[in-house]
């Protein structure tokens, strides 16, 4: 059965690895419907969030070829209820659209921000889950929307153990000495 | 002030391979590596290379070289063309897992992107082929990387890294201190055995009746095979081995019994579906070895031993998977098992093996009359060279004959195009291989089509006067091709037929001697001239146009509907 699942793996940086890994995914014909590739609070480190949906069989599979690389220090799998995850959406609407106090209403149901107002258009910005800002796409549509842009997913294990504990907890590279 | 320490970065690298035990080189040069060859120049002395006639064959020869020295392989090329004829080689050697590391010239770092003159994306065109790979822009980066490429190719599952050094790193300077790696941090090559895995292995043996061993190259790849042996002989555990693992054990061992898969034996196949319990060893499911899937194994429990995580339940749903490299695994459990195999069911073996005997291989070794047939050439130089020489084949029914019809004693003595099945790659290994083993004879069988597809190496053998023994069985066809030609389209024969060049006359242009074998009666005694001149000898031998390979697991069919003849 096919499902949402979040992969997330953790590389050095270098050039091309982001290369590598998306190859793991289009050699198996697997769709990545967002991919969010940022640094982590550890230097050096980077953190590729890729959502896909596929079957577990698969997943499993190619978070398994993903690990494999020498580059990648560790990839794993959720479900999205073991995860807290999140997109950020942003808006640019008409200023006189933007003073109507409905839409004042509507950001307050919503939880979102106004984030800057330039000569002509606001800026407002939604965080959720994508059914969220969808939704405010959708109610916002009738007043006339300019510009919409979405982020990829990001996201945060249910786990106890914190990712931060085990990357500070690496072992550096070791030489031979001469 | 000038450092008067420093080198450039083409030196660096030379010193660098030193470092790292290195003393032969395959390549070819070209302009954007001219700095490091002007090195090779000057440390001739202590760095052999090998001038090669097209950089394919390079790959091809470093990865034979590796195979047969258990040292990684080493192989350099220029930028744009020269570095976009190593990617059969590299993908050959990444699909059978062999340590080579490529290093290809690339254009000055300036000139990154801009499509300038013989500039090819070299990280991109290798990334699906390699294990891993590495742009290095500037000279202080060299010794940094190389180590890095020695520690990734050579450990964990082996495989094949590419360094692409523009023209500038090559020409800067760095002050050179060399270090190799001992460990990174974001790769663990060896995997920690738990005891609760080898507790298992133990029970699910224990519980076993007819329990079957597949051995893998992964047991040539870790120097398993006195494991393997020592295994076998207490448990008594029939052990089948796949292509890559031909000669892991030898083939006189009493439990040995035959090559798995598509054109292996028919006992190993057929008994794949009665046994209980199946042990993988090093191996990967390959879908040349499983047949359908859906059918396969279809009464056993398994358990895969495996160094890559990522091949564990990949094709093969197994019953318990253990990460671990074989060596520690044998190393585990041998001095713990007490298990014996019953009689009955190794005798099931020997049963359906002189069957196969009876059907097939007495008329492919000893045919008696009509035409020649590459089987009999190959048991009889099998004899002739008491199964201790090593064999390098092409692709194709040269390539399952020899694996067939050659008794393999030792160790690393097949050399052959598993996971790619790359034709032409028969010639160039056989040279690395040569290279690798100087005092060990080299016999190459290959047909006519592959042999002609990398024929100029014939220039390379004659130039380094490598004794290489060259069968060609010319059967005038893509035999392998015509063989399914045959058997699935109603021998419609589209474009398999080809005319072939008088080969011995050939070899006689290159400076190499040789002979044409028409009759049966002439192969012993050519075999013999072959056997003793002391350079390279090329045999053409007519054989049989339209001979068959058997047994044969059909496209889509089960392992064990396996057949005998058509
Ligand atoms: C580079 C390459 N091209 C095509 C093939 C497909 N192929 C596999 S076997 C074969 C025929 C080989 O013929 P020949 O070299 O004469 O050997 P024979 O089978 O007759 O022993 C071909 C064309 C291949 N394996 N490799």
């Amino acid at each position: 059965m096919k499902n949402t699942y979040t992969i997330t793996a953790f590389s050095e940086n270098h050039i091309g690895l982001l290369n590598r890994i998306t190859i793991v995914f289009t050699r198996r014909h697997i769709n990545i419907e967002s991919l969010t590739v940022s640094s982590t609070e550890v230097k050096g480190i980077h953190r590729f969030t890729i959502v896909v949906e596929d079957t577990e069989e698969q997943v499993v599979k190619v978070v398994n070829q993903v690990e494999k690389l020498p580059e990648v220090l560790r990839a794993e799998w959720y479900l999205n209820d073991e995860i807290i995850y999140r997109e950020i959406a942003l808006y640019k609407i008409p200023i006189d659209v933007a003073i109507d106090k409905n839409i004042e209403q509507i950001m307050r149901e919503f939880n979102a921000h106004m984030v800057d107002i330039q000569d002509g258009f606001v800026i407002i910005e939604n965080t959720g889950h994508v059914e969220d800002t969808e939704k405010l796409y959708e109610v916002l549509k009738p007043y006339g929307i300019l510009q919409f842009v979405r982020s990829g997913r990001i996201s945060i294990s249910k786990q106890k153990k914190e990712l931060s504990t085990y990357l500070n907890e690496l072992p550096v590279n070791e030489y031979v000495k001469e | 002030m000038k450092n008067v320490n420093k080198i450039t970065g083409a030196e660096a690298i030379l010193l660098s391979l030193m470092k790292e035990d290195i003393d032969t080189i395959f390549g070819y040069p070209g302009g954007a590596m001219m700095p490091i060859y002007d090195k090779i120049y000057s440390k001739g002395r202590s760095i052999k290379h090998i001038l090669v006639r097209h950089e394919q064959g390079a790959a091809h020869a470093a990865q034979a070289y590796a195979q047969v020295s258990g040292k990684p392989g080493v192989c350099f090329a220029t930028s744009g063309p020269g570095a976009t004829n190593l990617i059969t080689g590299i993908a050959n050697a990444h699909l059978d897992s062999i340590p080579v590391i490529f290093i290809t010239a690339q254009v000055p770092s300036m000139l990154l992107g801009t499509d300038a003159f013989q500039e090819t994306d070299m990280i991109s065109l290798s990334m699906p082929v390699t294990k891993w790979n590495y742009q290095v822009t500037s000279a202080e980066e060299i010794p940094d990387v190389i180590a890095k490429a020695f520690f990734f190719a050579t450990t964990g599952r082996p495989g094949p890294v590419l360094i692409d050094v523009t023209k500038d790193a090559q020409l800067g300077t760095l002050d050179f201190n060399y270090k190799s790696i001992k460990s990174i941090r974001s790769y663990n090559p060896s995997p920690a055995i738990q005891d609760e895995d080898i507790n298992q292995a133990i029970s699910l043996i224990a519980s076993s009746e007819r329990p079957l061993l597949l051995a893998g190259h992964g047991i040539l790849l870790a120097g398993a095979t006195s494991q393997l042996k020592t295994f076998t002989d207490k448990t008594k555990i029939p052990c089948a081995v796949t292509l890559m693992g031909k000669s892991a054990i030898s083939e006189d061992h009493p439990y040995y019994v035959g090559m798995l898969g598509m054109h292996g034996n028919y006992a190993p196949n057929i008994l794949t579906n009665k046994a209980d319990l199946i042990i993988a060893a090093g191996m990967r499911f390959d879908d040349r070895v499983t047949g359908d899937l859906k059918r396969y194994a279809t009464d056993a429990k398994i358990i895969h031993v495996d160094i890559d995580k990522a091949e564990l339940n990949k094709n093969v749903r197994s019953h318990l998977a253990i990460h671990a490299n074989i060596k520690d695994f044998f190393d585990r459990i041998i001095p713990r098992i007490t298990y014996q195999t019953p009689e009955n069911w190794i005798e099931q073996f020997r049963q359906l093996n002189a069957i196969e005997e009876e059907k097939v291989v007495r008329k492919d070794c000893f045919p008696g009359n009509g035409k020649i047939h590459a089987g009999e050439v190959i048991y009889l130089l099998s004899r002739k060279t008491n199964g201790e020489a090593v064999v390098v084949t092409d692709v194709g029914q040269n390539q399952m004959l020899a694996a067939r019809y050659y008794q393999y004693k030792n160790p690393n003595t097949l050399i052959t195009s598993g996971g790619l099945g790359t034709m032409g790659f028969g010639l160039p290994a056989a040279m690395g291989a040569q290279v690798g083993r100087p005092d060990n004879t080299v016999i190459l069988f290959t047909g006519d089509g592959g042999f002609q597809m990398t024929v100029q190496e014939l220039g390379t053998v004659f130039q380094y006067n490598l004794p290489v023994k060259i069968v060609i069985f010319n059967n005038n066809f893509l035999g392998m091709v015509r063989q399914w030609q045959q058997l699935f389209n109603e021998k419609r024969y589209a474009e398999t037929n080809m005319p072939t060049p008088d080969f011995p006359l050939l070899a006689k242009a290159f400076g190499i001697e040789g002979e044409l074998v028409k009759d049966r009666t002439e192969i012993p005694g050519a075999l013999d001239r072959m056997l003793e001149h002391s350079g390279p000898y090329l045999l053409e031998i007519k054989t049989e146009k339209e001979a068959n390979v058997f047994p044969m697991i059909y496209p889509g069919k089960a392992v064990d509907e396996i057949v005998l003849e058509p």
